[in-house]
């Protein structure tokens, strides 16, 4: 009788060496800095591409089939969710606004976000973090999707969703988002591993998710939350893979140390600015609030983020100077942004509305340094004169800051009252920007954000009208014609919730689900 | 400093005048009124009058704030990149030396908004 002789099967250390960096090959024939151009350009020096640890031994097919097995729960969920007609479980349609944020600004980043980790895997030599990098990029493009699919149901009801992706290359406050992503990944591999995959993901996105997810979740919308909850442990692992990034090019020389900390106090401050949207977010469109942005910025940035800074002192690498300011603004980003909102309403694929009494009175308790004394008395004045039939709809464009491309909103750190202006002359041009950061950012690299796209001087270059548009004729109305380039519909799209078709659509279908007709 | 880069790296910057079809963009900020959530961005002629921009499309970015009627503009302090200039009503842009990208702030003394408060 024949012996069964068991395979030999791999252990699970040797299976991931001989799955990663047994992929991995000396060229004989190709010059190494042929084949990886980008490894010398941004100064950083790299000498033992084996000291990477991987911070998860992750294989492709382990991937494959783990997140296979949480897609499929995922979807299994959104469908529920669609056939029982979630989207009339949200606490009051304004919520809805909180989602259309989201698609138009933050989902298409996580496609970018697909593209950019692609992009630095195939430029590092290294086989430890192309595989890393590999494995992101999968994720974020997979996020993107899940996004989509769970945010869709959403669209078949509401407005404002229906071509957020177009609308991400074209609409004034998303090129706030867009331009950050773009400025990563037309940065360097090293640069964007920092921007994104520390930055971005390590240091503030606990800012960006949570928010939304803890926020869908306090506001019954169980797609978001489900997508928030499955997308969870992808999120653990980026940003595993941040901090280990850091790390990795901190100790292999100590050259690469204040350039690294040049682009922590860069992205620092460029994801901060993004995050506005989400601190007005979190204080004004989330119905039923979970924390204030003040709260969290205090939680996840300067307890979190204090400790981190401390843990990576031994490296020589400080807190981003910008935590001072960012500090003073506190008290008052989301109100400023709100007003902002609030103020162009006629151009924007959401609505906006005031507070009523009782968020007034929650804004004054959790901002009781600002809110009473800023902020009430604009916003009462508002309130009036909408009750008079005489909503503020400012239409004259505003000016943007060169760097964030955000409206010069912010004002002078300590002093409220005053907007902040800064400028510089280069080649024979004035740029402005919004804060001392914005314009250091400026000035380190003139020649790449001397080509920003800002929205308002595109449209007065004649660069945001439908095809065929003759800005000549008489009564050209450019609002109108710069809404088509978006396609956003005037008055349905747009406007003040309370005059919006959303608020009537939800009542209604709500009160049929809940009352007898 | 320069960009670090692989190769040369020259593009054309996107907002210089040419491109703007004979405008010229002026920035106007209007201090202690924060209802405006930022200072405006226009496009004018360098030709045009400063005292018509001040009635047209100023009246027509600022008319909503009430105080905006109680201005009196021969008392109005007016900045240039931060800094005070005496700006001629009947001069042109370019004759009160106004040039592309320029910012300009006006101060309104008394009136400092929606009940005192800046907006």
């Amino acid at each position: 009788m024949d012996m069964q002789v068991a395979k030999k099967k791999l252990g699970l250390k040797e299976r991931y060496a001989v799955m990663t960096r047994g992929l991995d090959w000396t060229p004989s024939y190709q010059k190494m800095e042929d084949i990886y151009p980008y490894m010398q350009y941004e100064g950083i020096k790299i000498h033992d591409w084996d000291k990477w640890e991987d911070p998860f031994r992750l294989t492709m097919d382990a991937y494959w089939k783990y997140q296979a097995e949480k897609e499929r729960k995922l979807y299994a969920i959104i469908d529920a969710f669609n056939q029982n007609n979630g989207h009339l479980n949200v606490t009051d349609a304004r919520y809805v606004n909180t989602v259309k944020l989201f698609i138009s600004g933050i989902s298409p980043l996580e496609y970018v976000a697909h593209r950019g980790f692609a992009h630095a895997g195939r430029a590092f030599p290294g086989p430890g973090p192309r595989v890393a990098c590999l494995m992101q990029s999968l994720d974020e493009i997979r996020h993107a999707q899940t996004q989509v699919h769970s945010i869709s149901n959403y669209n078949k009801y509401y407005n404002g969703m229906h071509d957020f992706h177009h609308m991400h290359d074209r609409v004034w406050f998303l090129s706030v988002p867009k331009s950050f992503f773009d400025d990563a990944i037309t940065a360097g591999p090293f640069e964007f591993m920092v921007s994104i995959g520390f930055s971005f993901e390590y240091v503030l996105t606990n800012l960006l998710f949570v928010p939304f997810v803890s926020g869908a979740a306090y506001n019954g919308d169980m797609g978001t939350m489900t997508f928030g909850f499955s997308a969870q442990s992808d999120e653990a692992r980026h940003m595993t893979l941040g901090l280990e990034v850091i790390k990795f090019i901190l100790e292999q020389d100590p050259a690469n140390v204040p350039i690294v900390q040049r682009w922590i106090d860069k992205w620092t401050w460029r994801g901060y600015r993004v995050l506005t949207l989400v601190a007005m977010m979190m204080d004004y469109m989330l119905p039923k609030r979970t924390m204030s942005w003040k709260e969290a910025w205090e939680v996840y940035f300067e307890e979190n983020g204090g400790a981190l800074f401390k843990d990576l002192a031994r490296y020589g690498i400080t807190m981003p100077k910008c935590a001072e300011q960012i500090a003073l603004e506190k008290d008052h980003l989301s109100h400023q942004a709100w007003s902002t909102f609030y103020n162009y309403a006629a151009a924007a694929n959401f609505h906006t509305w005031m507070p009523d009494e009782d968020e007034m009175a929650w804004l004054s308790s959790k901002y009781p340094e600002s809110f009473d004394k800023h902020y009430r008395p604009r916003y009462e004045f508002w309130r009036e004169q909408a009750a008079k039939g005489n909503r503020f709809y400012n239409k004259t464009l505003p000016m943007l800051c060169q760097t964030c491309q955000i409206p010069m909103l912010f004002t002078e750190p300590g002093d409220p009252t005053k907007i902040c202006y800064r400028e510089v002359d280069y080649k024979g041009d004035k740029y402005h920007f919004c804060s001392d950061h914005c314009k250091e950012i400026f000035e380190h690299e003139p020649e790449k954000y001397v080509q920003s796209w800002l929205p308002v001087h595109q449209i007065y270059q004649g660069n945001c009208f439908p095809e065929g548009t003759d800005p000549t004729v008489e009564g050209f109305d450019p609002l109108a014609a710069v809404l088509k380039y978006y396609n956003l519909e005037f008055g349905r799209d747009n406007l003040d919730f309370d005059i919006s078709e959303d608020k009537k659509n939800f009542a209604e279908w709500r009160g049929q689900a809940t009352k007898n007709a | 400093m320069a960009v670090a880069a692989v190769s040369k790296y020259e593009f054309a910057p996107a907002d210089t005048q040419d491109k703007f079809h004979g405008a010229q963009l002026l920035y106007i900020g209007w201090e202690d009124h924060l209802l405006f959530c930022a200072p405006f961005c226009f496009p004018f002629p360098p030709t045009m009058r400063f005292g018509d921009v001040v009635a047209g499309p100023m009246q027509a970015a600022f008319g909503y704030h009430p105080d905006f009627a109680r201005i009196d503009w021969s008392t109005v302090e007016w900045l240039k990149s931060g800094k005070p200039v005496v700006l001629d009503f009947d001069k042109s842009l370019a004759d009160n030396g106004l040039k592309h990208k320029d910012v300009i702030r006006f101060r309104t003394p008394g009136l400092a908004g929606i009940k005192g408060s800046c907006s």
